[in-house]
C-alpha cells in the first residue's frame, strides 16, 4: 500500500539528467538503472529472463533466495523492525552534535546537515540532552504465542508453500507506519499479531491458500509493502480465529511486456522500485511513482487507489490499470479482455480498487506502460506567499499545462527544506546561496516568513519540455513567482523521502509526527490549509502540549477541479503522560476540520480502520449498503477479516 | 441546552474584573495632546486598516455580488451595468469612511463632553487586554448593549483611548437624517443600513458582503447592536439575528478559522434619554433625529449623570459555540458565492447564540444601589396609597435586597466604604427628579399640577416608567427565581410537577418580554430552584416545592417584581375580550389598548401605571400571536387581528384571576385554581 512519504527516487537521481539533453533512450535507461541500483544495499544482478518467468508454483523451489530480490522473505534482514526503511539508513547526531544521514543508499547518505539541529531545536524546542530512545531489540516474550489452526497448517504444509510462525516475521506484518504503531514498537509493545505468515509464489498458490482458509475458517490479511498509514494492517483485536498474513512480496515477476499495445503484466507483489527498474531495462516505465514506491507494492496500490506524483502525465492507478486478477472466497474475479475501455455495467475494477484487502488478494495486474521520457528537468519557483502560489497552481491547472509534477510547499516546509541542506562544499556555492537569498528577500522584498516554493518536474521531449517550462514560468510570473533554480526543485522532492526517516530521529528526541492528506475543490484550498493548521495548533494547546507544534502543508497534486493537499504535523511531547492519545485526538480533530472544510476523507491513503468512522457520512447510507452487500456476497464468512473500510 | 453551560453555576463564584476610571487621566492632562497623540493599534495578523475606496471595490468585485447582480438583472430584465451601478450607489450610501482626523476630533470633544456629564467612566482593563489579544488572533465582533445614543461614540472613544483598532459600526439609517452629524459619524467609522429592506436581494447582498469583507480580511472589528435598537425600558431586547447571521457566516463557511464575539455591557447610572424614553413608551412620539435637536439637548450638559461602567466581556469563540451544534459540511456542496437561506439548524444555532450573548451582556451589567431603591419604591407605591417609605426603613430594605441580589449573582456596585444610609441618600440625590422626600419619607416624585386627570396620570406614568427602567436593570438577576416564585404562587398544589407546569407556562408567556433562552425551560427551572434553595427560601424535594418560614419575604418581593407584567398581560387579555372589534388592526392595537388602560387606571381598578408602557403591550400581543390566541388575518382584511376569546380568557385565568389582591406576607398562600388540563394546553 502506498502511503508514507518515503524515498522519491528522483530525489536522489536526476541531478545530472536534466543537463543531459541527448535523446539516447538507452543511455538514460542505464543511467537510471545505475542510480536506482545505488539505492540498494547490494547491486542487483539483473536477470532478464525474469521477464518471461512463469508461475511454476508447485514445482519451483519455494525458498526463493532473497539475493535477487529487493524484498526478502525475512524483511528484518534489511529493514528496521520499529522504524522506517532500511536498517543501514538513518539520521543521527554525530559526536560533534551535527546531524548526519548514514548509509550509502541515497544521495544524501553520508552527508552532514549542519542546519538540522538548530531547526529541530527552534521548531520543536528539542534538546539533544533529552533523549527518548527506542527499545533496541524485540523480545519474543512480548509477542503472544501463535493461535494456530492445526488442520489448516497441516494442509498448507502439504502444498509446499513456505510459511512461518516466527515471532519477528509475525510482528513485522502486524503494522503499517501510523505513528501509534511505530510508537508502540519503539516501546517494545506488541498487540495482536498474525499467527502465521505465508509467502505464496504465484497466483495459483494464492488460490490454494484462500481455498484452505475458507475450508478451515481462517482469517486472511493480505500484506504487500507494509507502508499502510491507515491502520489497515492492524489485526482486529476482537478476531478470535487464527490470523494468517498473506505476504505477496515473493510474487514479484513481470510476466510479459507487450510493446505493441504498451502494456505489461505483473505479479501484484512487485514493489515500485523493482517495477520501474525492470521496465526501464526494456526502455519503459509505468510512471506511477507514489512517495512510498521503494517499498509499496503494485497490489497495494490497486487495493488502496494509489496516486503517483507524476499522475499529470501518467494518471493515477485507476487510469493505469487495464486488467486485474483478484482471488476471493467466491473464486477469481477478472475481466475477459484487454480492451482499453468498456461499457459493461459498473466497472468491476472499482470494487477491487480501494477494497483494502476486504474482498480478496490482488494477484496479477495488466498495466499501461510508456516509453521512458527522453528528458527530465527539475525546476522551482519562489512566491511571495502561499496565496499567490495556490493561485498560480490553479491557473496552471486551468490551462491544463501542469508539468509531470508540481508541488507547492508552505513557508514551514520551505524552512524545513533549508534545514536539510547538506554542508556546502565550496565557498563559491555558499556565496551564490547568499546572493540568491539577498536577491529574493532584499531586492524583491519577499518576507522570508511568508514566501513559499513550488517544485516542478518536467518530462518528455527536450524541445517540448523547454517550451512547457517557459509556459509554466510565464504563468508563475503573473503571480509574482520567481524562478528559483533546479537545485531547489530537486531538493524539494528529496524532502519527501527524507521526512519518513526523519520521523525516527524526531522520535529519539520526544518529537512525534505524522502526515495526512485530502483532496479539496480549488476555491477551498487556502481555507482548508489555514483552518487545519490552526486547528492543529489550537488542539495541541487545548490538550496540554507544552511546545508549539509544527503544522505545515503542501499542495501535491493538481486536478481540473481541485487539488490534493498534504498536511504534516509534529510536536514535542515532553511532559505528556499519554502522548499517543493526545496525538490521536489532535489527528482526529484535524480530520474533522478537513471534512468541515470540504476536504475528502482521503485522496490516496485509504480509509483502513483509522478513518472508518467517517465512511458512512462520506458515501451515504445507500453507498455503504452497496459496499456491504458486495462484501456479503464475495466474502460471506469474512475470511478477509482485516475489517478495513466498512 | 444552550444556556446551561454558561449559567448553571454558583453565581457567588463569579469572578469579575476591577474597573479603572478613564476620565481621571483626562481631568489631569491635556485633551488636545490626548487627541493628537500617536495612535498605533495592534492589528489582526498585521493587516493594516483598509482604505474605504479599496473596501468598496473589493465588495463590488466579489463573486457573491456578481452573482446576485446577474440574478437581479435576469429577473428584472435590467442591464447588468445598471444593476451594478445601483449596487455601487447602495454601497456609497452605506459605507463608512473612517478618518483618523475625525476620530481625533471626537476624542477631543467627547473628552470635554464626558467630563462635564459624567463623574467617571469605568472600564475593566482586563477586558481590554483580552480584547487586544482577541483582535490579534481572529476577526472580532463587538456587541455592546444598547441603552443610549452615547453607546457607540463611547465604544469608539474607549478603543481609541486604549490604542485598539477602531471598530466599524452598523448604524441605523435614521442618523443619516442628521446631515452634518451623519457624515461625522461616517468618518468616525459608522456605516449606515436601512431599517428594513425585506425583499431587496441586491441591498442584502451588498450589505452582507460589505460586513463579511471587513470580517474575513480582519480590517477592523465590526460593531453592532444585537438588540437592534436602543432599549427604552433598560430590559434587554429580544436579539435580532440578521447581522449575527452575517458575522458568523465566514466561520461557518470556513473562510476564517474563528470569529471572536465580545459582548460589552454598558451601564449608565443615569440614562441621558431617561424621560425621553418614558414619554415615547407612553405614546408621545420620538423626535426625529436632527442636528438642531441635538443642540437643544445641550441643557443636559449641565446635569450630573453619575458614572458609566463599561465591562468588556470574555471573548466568545464562534467556533466553540458551533462545536457539536452545527454540521459545517452542509456548506460544502454548493459554491459559497451563491446566497442561500440558512437552514433550520443554523437559524436555531444563531438564535441560541444570540440569547447566550445577550445574557452575557446582562450578566456583566453593573447595577447601582439606585436600581435596588427604584425596585423597592415601585413596589411600595403599588402596595397602596401610602405616605412613602421612611428613609431608615428604605435603607434597611435596601441592605436586605443588596444581600439577596448578591446571592443571586448580581454585579452590584455598592460602595462598601460608605454607610448604607450614605449610599441611599447619595443615590436619591442623583435621581432627585424621580423621588420626593417629605418628612423623612421617600416616595416617587409627584407630577406637577395638571389640567386633566388623564394628563396627571400620564405625568405620573412618566415618573413610574423612568423608575421602572432602573428596576428593569436588575430584572435579569431576579427573573428566574421570580418566575418560580410566581409559579409556586399560582400552582394548584405544591407538587413539583404542578409548580413546574406553572413555571413553564409563565416562562412561555413571557418569552417575548424577557431574555429567556428558547428551549431552556428545564435549565431555567433548575437554576431558579437552585437559587431559591440556596437562599433558604424554598425547599425542593423529589415531589414537592415548599416555601420555608423565612422564605416568605423573598417570595413576596419576587412576586411583586413580576406582578406588573402579570397584570399588564391580564389587562391586555381583558381588552382583547371586551373591546377588540372585528376590524381592529395591528396598527390600531396600541392606541386602543392604551385608551382602555387609561380608563381602568382612572377608575382605580388597576394599580400599575407602568402597564401603559407600549413595550409591554407590544410584547404581550407578540406573545398572544405566538401562542395562537390572536391571529393576523391575511388576505382582504390585511393586518386585522382575530381574537380567539376562549383562549384569551383562559390565558387570563391561568395568569391568575383577580390577582389585584395582594400577597399576604407570612399568611396563607392564596391559591388560584386553574383548570389543570387548560394549563397543559399552554405549557
Amino acid at each position: 500500500m502506498d502511503a508514507l512519504p518515503s524515498l522519491h527516487k528522483h530525489g536522489s537521481s536526476m541531478a545530472s539528467n536534466s543537463s543531459g539533453g541527448g535523446s539516447d533512450r538507452q543511455r538514460i535507461a542505464q543511467q537510471r538503472l545505475r542510480i536506482i541500483a545505488g539505492h540498494l544495499r547490494r547491486p542487483v544482478d539483473v536477470d532478464s529472463t525474469i521477464l518471461a518467468a512463469e508461475c511454476k508454483a508447485q514445482d519451483s523451489k519455494t525458498d526463493v533466495s532473497s539475493e535477487g530480490k529487493t524484498v526478502p522473505r525475512r524483511r528484518q534482514e534489511i529493514m528496521k523492525w520499529n522504524g522506517w526503511g532500511y536498517s543501514d539508513t538513518k539520521f543521527l547526531f554525530n559526536k560533534k552534535g551535527q546531524a548526519e544521514f548514514t548509509g550509502k543508499r541515497y544521495k544524501l547518505s553520508g552527508m552532514i546537515m549542519p542546519a538540522l539541529k538548530d531547526w529541530l531545536e527552534d521548531t520543536f524546542g528539542t534538546n539533544l540532552q533529552h533523549k527518548s530512545p527506542a527499545t533496541p531489540i524485540l523480545t519474543s516474550s512480548a509477542v503472544q504465542p501463535p493461535t494456530l489452526n492445526e488442520a489448516f497448517v497441516e494442509e498448507l504444509k502439504s502444498t509446499g508453500i513456505p510459511f512461518s510462525h516466527d515471532a519477528e516475521d509475525r510482528v513485522f506484518r502486524a503494522h503499517g507506519h501510523c505513528l501509534h504503531e511505530i510508537f508502540a514498537l519503539r516501546e517494545g509493545k506488541v498487540g495482536r499479531v498474525p499467527d502465521l505468515v505465508v509467502w505464496p509464489n504465484c497466483h495459483n498458490d494464492v488460490v490454494r491458500i484462500v481455498e484452505l482458509a475458507c475450508k478451515h475458517n481462517v482469517c486472511l490479511i493480505p500484506y504487500g509493502g507494509g507502508t499502510s498509514v491507515s491502520s489497515g494492517l492492524e489485526c482486529p483485536p476482537e478476531e478470535t480465529r487464527s490470523i494468517v498474513s498473506l505476504d505477496t512480496s515473493q510474487m514479484s515477476r513481470i510476466l510479459w511486456i507487450d510493446e505493441k499495445n504498451l502494456t505489461a503484466h505483473m505479479e501484484a507483489g512487485i514493489v515500485g522500485q523493482d517495477l520501474e527498474r525492470l521496465l526501464n531495462e526494456s526502455g519503459y516505465c509505468t510512471g506511477h511513482e507514489p512517495d512510498s514506491m521503494e517499498f509499496s507494492s503494485l497490489g497495494g496500490w490497486v487495493a488502496t487507489r494509489a496516486s503517483g506524483m507524476k499522475k499529470n502525465i501518467y494518471g493515477n492507478i485507476e487510469d493505469l490499470v487495464i486488467r486485474v486478477k483478484m482471488v476471493t472466497p467466491q473464486g477469481v474475479i477478472e475481466k475477459s479482455c484487454l480492451g482499453p475501455r468498456m461499457s459493461t455495467g459498473p466497472d468491476i475494477h472499482h470494487f477491487i480498487m480501494g477494497s483494502e484487502g476486504t474482498l480478496g488478494v490482488v494477484t496479477e495486474v495488466t498495466m499501461k506502460i510508456r516509453p521512458m521520457p527522453e528528458y527530465q528537468k527539475y525546476g522551482s519557483v519562489v512566491f511571495p506567499n502561499f496565496e499567490q502560489g495556490v493561485a498560480c497552481l490553479r491557473e496552471v491547472a486551468k490551462q491544463r499545462c501542469a508539468p509531470a509534477s508540481i508541488r507547492l510547499m508552505d513557508n514551514e516546509q520551505f524552512k524545513f527544506g533549508h534545514a536539510l541542506k547538506p554542508q556546502v562544499s565550496s565557498m563559491f556555492t555558499s556565496f551564490l546561496d547568499g546572493l540568491k537569498t539577498f536577491y529574493i528577500t532584499k531586492f524583491k522584498g519577499f518576507d522570508p516568513n511568508c514566501l513559499c516554493v513550488a517544485t516542478l518536474l518536467f518530462e518528455g521531449h527536450r524541445e517540448k519540455v523547454l517550451q512547457h517550462e517557459k509556459q509554466v514560468y510565464d504563468i508563475a510570473a503573473q503571480f509574482g513567482g520567481l524562478a528559483a533554480g533546479e537545485d531547489n526543485g530537486q531538493r524539494g522532492y528529496m524532502l519527501t523521502f527524507v521526512i519518513a526517516y526523519l520521523r525516527d530521529l524526531g522520535m529519539d528526541y520526544y518529537v512525534i509526527g505524522e502526515s495526512f492528506e485530502t483532496s479539496v475543490p480549488w476555491d477551498r484550498v487556502l481555507d482548508i490549509c489555514r483552518n487545519v493548521k490552526l486547528r492543529i495548533i489550537q488542539e495541541c494547546k487545548d490538550k496540554g502540549v507544552q511546545f508549539q507544534p509544527l503544522a505545515s502543508c503542501r499542495a501535491t497534486q493538481t486536478y481540473d477541479s481541485g487539488a490534493c493537499v498534504y498536511f504534516y504535523f509534529a510536536f514535542n511531547y515532553r511532559g505528556l503522560s499519554d502522548p499517543v492519545h493526545v496525538f490521536e485526538e489532535v489527528e482526529h480533530a484535524a480530520r474533522e476540520e478537513i471534512l468541515a472544510n470540504g476536504g475528502s476523507l482521503s485522496h490516496h491513503h485509504g480509509v483502513g480502520k483509522l478513518r472508518k468512522e467517517w465512511m458512512r457520512e462520506a458515501v451515504s447510507n445507500v453507498g455503504m449498503g452497496m459496499l456491504k452487500s458486495v462484501k456479503d456476497y464475495v466474502d460471506p464468512n469474512n475470511i478477509f477479516g482485516n475489517r478495513n473500510l466498512l | 441546552a444552550a444556556c446551561r453551560t454558561l449559567y448553571f453555576h454558583n453565581p457567588m463564584l463569579k469572578k469579575r474584573d476591577d474597573f479603572e476610571d478613564v476620565l481621571e487621566e483626562r481631568r489631569n492632562s491635556s485633551d488636545l495632546r490626548y487627541a493628537l497623540r500617536c495612535y498605533t493599534p495592534v492589528l489582526y495578523k498585521g493587516v493594516p486598516p483598509c482604505k474605504s475606496s479599496m473596501l468598496k471595490s473589493m465588495v463590488l468585485q466579489s463573486d457573491q455580488l456578481h452573482y446576485v447582480i446577474s440574478q437581479v438583472s435576469k429577473e428584472t430584465g435590467r442591464k447588468t451595468d445598471e444593476v451594478q451601478e445601483e449596487a455601487s450607489a447602495i454601497l456609497d450610501e452605506m459605507a463608512h469612511c473612517q478618518q483618523l482626523s475625525t476620530v481625533r476630533f471626537f476624542a477631543f470633544t467627547l473628552s470635554k463632553v464626558f467630563k462635564s456629564l459624567f463623574r467617571s467612566i469605568c472600564v475593566n482593563e482586563e477586558g481590554i487586554q483580552r480584547l487586544q489579544q482577541a483582535i490579534q488572533e481572529h476577526p472580532v465582533v463587538l456587541l455592546p448593549s444598547h441603552r443610549s445614543y452615547m453607546d457607540f461614540l463611547l465604544m469608539s472613544y474607549l478603543l481609541y483611548t486604549y490604542d485598539l483598532t477602531l471598530p466599524v459600526i452598523a448604524a441605523g439609517m435614521d442618523f443619516m437624517g442628521m446631515k452634518f452629524v451623519g457624515e461625522m459619524l461616517r468618518m468616525s467609522g459608522a456605516f449606515f443600513i436601512r431599517r428594513s429592506f425585506g425583499g431587496d436581494k441586491l441591498y442584502w447582498a451588498v450589505f452582507s458582503e460589505y460586513v463579511k469583507t471587513m470580517l474575513k480580511n480582519g480590517f477592523a472589528p465590526v460593531e453592532f447592536f444585537l438588540e437592534g435598537t436602543r432599549s427604552r425600558t433598560s430590559k434587554s431586547l429580544t436579539p435580532k439575528l440578521g447581522l449575527l447571521n452575517i458575522a458568523m457566516d465566514p466561520f461557518l463557511k470556513g473562510e476564517v478559522f474563528d470569529v471572536s464575539v465580545v459582548p460589552v455591557s454598558i451601564s449608565y447610572e443615569r440614562i441621558l434619554e431617561e424621560t425621553l424614553y418614558a414619554r415615547e413608551l407612553l405614546g408621545i412620539p420620538k423626535p426625529k433625529e436632527s442636528t438642531s435637536g441635538l443642540f437643544k439637548a445641550r441643557k443636559v450638559l449641565s446635569e450630573d449623570y453619575g458614572s458609566i461602567h463599561v465591562y468588556f466581556g470574555q471573548p466568545v469563540s464562534v467556533r466553540s459555540l458551533a462545536e457539536g451544534r452545527v454540521n459545517r459540511r452542509q456548506f460544502n456542496l454548493v459554491p459559497r458565492h451563491i446566497p442561500g437561506k440558512p437552514g433550520e439548524d443554523i437559524h436555531s444555532f444563531v438564535n441560541d447564540s444570540a440569547y447566550k450573548l445577550v445574557r452575557a451582556q446582562e450578566e456583566n451589567m453593573v447595577l447601582k444601589p439606585w436600581v435596588l431603591l427604584a425596585s423597592l419604591l415601585l413596589q411600595n407605591q403599588a402596595a397602596g396609597p401610602k405616605e412613602g417609605l421612611p428613609l431608615d426603613e428604605l435603607t434597611a430594605q435596601a441592605v436586605w435586597l443588596r444581600d439577596l441580589s448578591r446571592q443571586y449573582g448580581a454585579f452590584l456596585h455598592w460602595p462598601d466604604q460608605m454607610t448604607p444610609s450614605e449610599v441611599v441618600s447619595s443615590s436619591l440625590s442623583l435621581h432627585r427628579g424621580l423621588v420626593r422626600i417629605c418628612e423623612g419619607k421617600v416616595q416617587l416624585a409627584d407630577p406637577h399640577s395638571a389640567a386633566t386627570p388623564e394628563e396627571k396620570l400620564l405625568n405620573q406614568a412618566v415618573i413610574v416608567l423612568s423608575c421602572a427602567s432602573y428596576r428593569n436593570q436588575a430584572l435579569h438577576v431576579f427573573l428566574r427565581p421570580a418566575l418560580l416564585a410566581s409559579a409556586i404562587h399560582t400552582a394548584s398544589s405544591t407538587q413539583k410537577q404542578e409548580v413546574f407546569n406553572s413555571f413553564s407556562f409563565l416562562r412561555n408567556m413571557f418569552s417575548n418580554e424577557f431574555i429567556l433562552c428558547p428551549g431552556a425551560t428545564v435549565q431555567d427551572f433548575e437554576e431558579a430552584s437552585y437559587l431559591l434553595v440556596k437562599t433558604g427560601a424554598v425547599q425542593v424535594s423529589q415531589q414537592e416545592v415548599v416555601v420555608t418560614e423565612g422564605g416568605h419575604r423573598t417570595l413576596a418581593f419576587l412576586i411583586a417584581m413580576l406582578d406588573p407584567f402579570l397584570q399588564g398581560y391580564q389587562v391586555v387579555c381583558r381588552f382583547l375580550c371586551e373591546e377588540a372589534t372585528e376590524t381592529l388592526t395591528e396598527k390600531q392595537f396600541i392606541p386602543a389598548v392604551r385608551k382602555f388602560i387609561i380608563k381602568h387606571l382612572l377608575a382605580g381598578g388597576l394599580r400599575y401605571a407602568e402597564v401603559l408602557s407600549s413595550d409591554l403591550q407590544k410584547n404581550s400581543l407578540a406573545a398572544f400571536l405566538r401562542l395562537g390566541a390572536v391571529q393576523k388575518i391575511k388576505g382582504v382584511h390585511q393586518g386585522t387581528l382575530k381574537v380567539n376569546k376562549v383562549m384569551v380568557n383562559s390565558l387570563e385565568d391561568t395568569l391568575g384571576k383577580k390577582r389585584a389582591l395582594c400577597y399576604a406576607p407570612g399568611g396563607n398562600r392564596l391559591r388560584f385554581l386553574s383548570n389543570k388540563s387548560q394549563m397543559c394546553l399552554f405549557v
